[in-house]
């Protein structure tokens, strides 16, 4: 196959729209002034109005009630570490019990393990075999003592879409402060901040055609959550350093460019992928669900073909593709998402994630399921396993 | 460089050479478990008179490092005796292939652990094995430098990770200068069992790290 090469990674980062380049290229050359003091010089003040430009249009975005309840960050990894440890920090001495699920992202889990290490008490909630969050669980979960409770709006590896609503309704019965992960579905999957009682959230740029290096954590008006960087008082005295405007400015054009008919395009790409995957090659499972499930993702497990060895056949192919097994990770373990979900180990390192975005197309969705299918043949020939039956 | 592999590996892995079964095999062997993510089947037809291996065929369910080494070890045993074919090491099989990452090393032992393994059920299915030897701290200690540090691609032993073995009634306990928190603390662990626990005489194998509270 010498075809051009197809990304199906999207759910890691993805390609930068052209727009957003252009959006942003005036804040280096032109308009590189710090944004900081309403009462900073001219070029100060024009900058100033950029950033906050950039804020308005993400806030409306969110739904949130006001731009200031949106505070840059770095990235999600800083906002989802900013969430846990700004709330510990806050109800010190007061509260100590934090709640997450078992399926949240690694910034989430390992701050959530290094407040342990300092005292804090963690429930981590189970999740059913499509990566849903036991809500029973969650109810019986929050006590007087729980001052957080952090559970993502979808997840990075199976799509599970989380019925976020519910979720919040019990927290915030409680009065427990909620905050979710959403960076996976901004933009993506409504979430309404008017509606969606959330406190905290997680937004980022860089997967939806944005740049790396900006999201936000948004921070509903009254949230006592501590300052999270000393460095001034940028940021409504939240975040101290030089703002990152250019980010801001493309972070708001990628959320400009996005719309509902491209999300319906990737769900639908994602569904071909999906029928045609499963149609073209036995003994394959699904991961997570058919529905409510992130528009650009497909997670599968191939039987007695190991997901390293099918990830280096695709891209020698030219297409990029992640796998869950454990020789692919940084730890040589198993996708922890998919043990969660009580999957074997050998689904796990049976298990490759498609993740599509707009930039995707029909014909490319075709020549993946072509690539998969003889990948698959070619590793299952060569495999002691899965040939004495029938 | 943007696969982390040889053009060695790459090709054994694109085209692996002796895959397949053996219909008239004269020992079989198979190590790993797909619930590990590594297998390997190897099959072996011996000369009687010469003890040659006349042919040997594998079978692959792994990553590349293990397909590749899979494949680089039956071309180095195929016409060999079997006392030549058991000192094929992990590192010769490694060196053919033109290195391997230090984090794939642990993935090639399998293969050659394999080999091994046909040979040993060829011997003794052949009455050329002596009476079994019981498990005691250096047999241990020995299947241990099979057990590779993913950062170095060295083994524990070699590079200190194990501090203290105790074979007690067929139970054995592993003390490893590692914090559980380490990257690999649960590959490790997994390790050792795997290579320890089918030990003839082993009952209950524990890894101690050097974190965990003893009772």
């Amino acid at each position: 196959m010498q075809n051009e090469a197809i990304y199906m990674d999207n759910a890691a980062t993805t390609q930068v729209d052209p727009a957003v380049v252009e959006a942003m290229l005036p804040y280096f050359t032109e308009r590189y002034a710090v944004a900081s003091s309403q009462f900073s010089h001219s070029p100060g003040i024009e900058v100033r109005e950029g950033l906050e430009a950039a804020r308005a249009t993400i806030a409306q975005a969110l739904g949130a009630a006001k731009p200031e309840e949106v505070i840059f960050t770095s990235g999600e990894t800083e906002s989802n570490n900013w969430a846990l440890r700004g709330m510990a920090q806050a109800f010190r001495g007061k509260k100590n019990h934090l709640v997450v699920s078992k399926i949240e992202s690694r910034s989430v889990l390992d701050t959530a393990k290094a407040l342990e290490k300092e005292g804090v008490r963690v429930t981590h909630l189970d999740v059913d075999g499509d990566g849903f969050v036991n809500l029973e669980q969650l109810r019986d979960s929050l006590t007087e003592d729980t001052f957080l409770v952090s559970i993502q709006h979808a997840n990075e590896e199976m799509g599970t879409i989380q019925d976020i609503d519910a979720i919040a309704a019990i927290v915030k019965a409680k009065g427990v402060v909620f905050h979710t992960d959403a960076s996976q579905t901004f933009t993506k999957v409504p979430l309404n901040l008017t509606e969606t009682p959330a406190d905290l959230a997680t937004i980022t740029a860089h997967l939806i055609h944005g740049p790396k290096g900006i999201a936000a954590l948004y921070v509903r008006e009254g949230t006592p959550i501590a300052k999270w960087m000393q460095g001034g008082f940028m940021e409504f005295n939240l975040r101290g350093g030089v703002e990152n405007v250019p980010g801001a400015a493309g972070f708001a054009k990628a959320v400009e460019l996005s719309s509902a008919t491209q999300v319906e395009y990737t769900a639908a790409l994602r569904d071909l992928l999906i029928d045609g995957i499963m149609a073209r090659i036995p003994k394959t499972e699904l991961n997570g669900p058919r529905h409510r499930r992130l528009p650009g993702n497909v997670n599968v497990s191939f039987h007695y073909a190991e997901g390293e060895s099918t990830l280096l056949h695709l891209d020698m192919m030219g297409i990029a593709v992640v796998t869950g097994s454990a020789c692919f990770s940084r730890s040589l373990e198993p996708s922890y998402v998919l043990m969660a979900m009580g999957k074997t180990h050998e689904l796990a390192h049976g298990s490759i994630r498609y993740s599509l975005s707009r930039y995707n197309t029909v014909d490319e969705v075709d020549r993946v399921v072509e690539a998969t299918a003889e990948v698959i043949e070619t590793l299952r020939r060569i495999s002691p396993l899965g040939k004495d039956e029938k | 460089m943007p696969i982390p592999y040889s053009e060695k590996v790459i090709e054994h892995f694109k085209n692996p050479r002796n895959v397949g079964r053996l219909e008239n095999f004269d020992a079989k062997a198979t190590e790993g478990s797909p619930a590990c993510g590594d297998m390997v089947t190897l099959y072996l037809k011996v000369d009687d008179a010469s003890k040659t291996i006349q042919d040997v065929k594998f079978e692959s369910y792994g990553c590349a490092s293990n397909i590749a080494t899979g494949s680089i070890i039956t071309e180095l045993a195929k016409g060999k005796t079997l006392e030549e074919a058991r000192k094929i090491t992990w590192k010769s099989a490694a060196e053919e292939l033109g290195g391997l990452p230090a984090v794939k090393v642990h993935c090639s032992v399998l293969a050659v652990d394999t080999l091994r393994a046909a040979i040993q059920n060829y011997e003794e299915k052949h009455g050329l094995v002596k009476d079994r030897v019981p498990t005691t701290a250096e047999v241990v200690e020995k299947r241990l430098r099979h057990v590779m540090n993913p950062l170095t691609g060295l083994d524990i032993v070699k590079t200190h990770i194990v501090m203290g073995v105790e074979v007690t009634n067929g139970a054995v306990v592993v003390r490893v200068d590692l914090s559980r928190d380490h990257q690999f603390a649960s590959n490790i662990e997994q390790e050792i069992k795997e290579r320890i626990e089918p030990l003839w005489d082993v009952g209950e194998v524990q890894v101690i790290f050097n974190d965990d509270k003893e009772e």
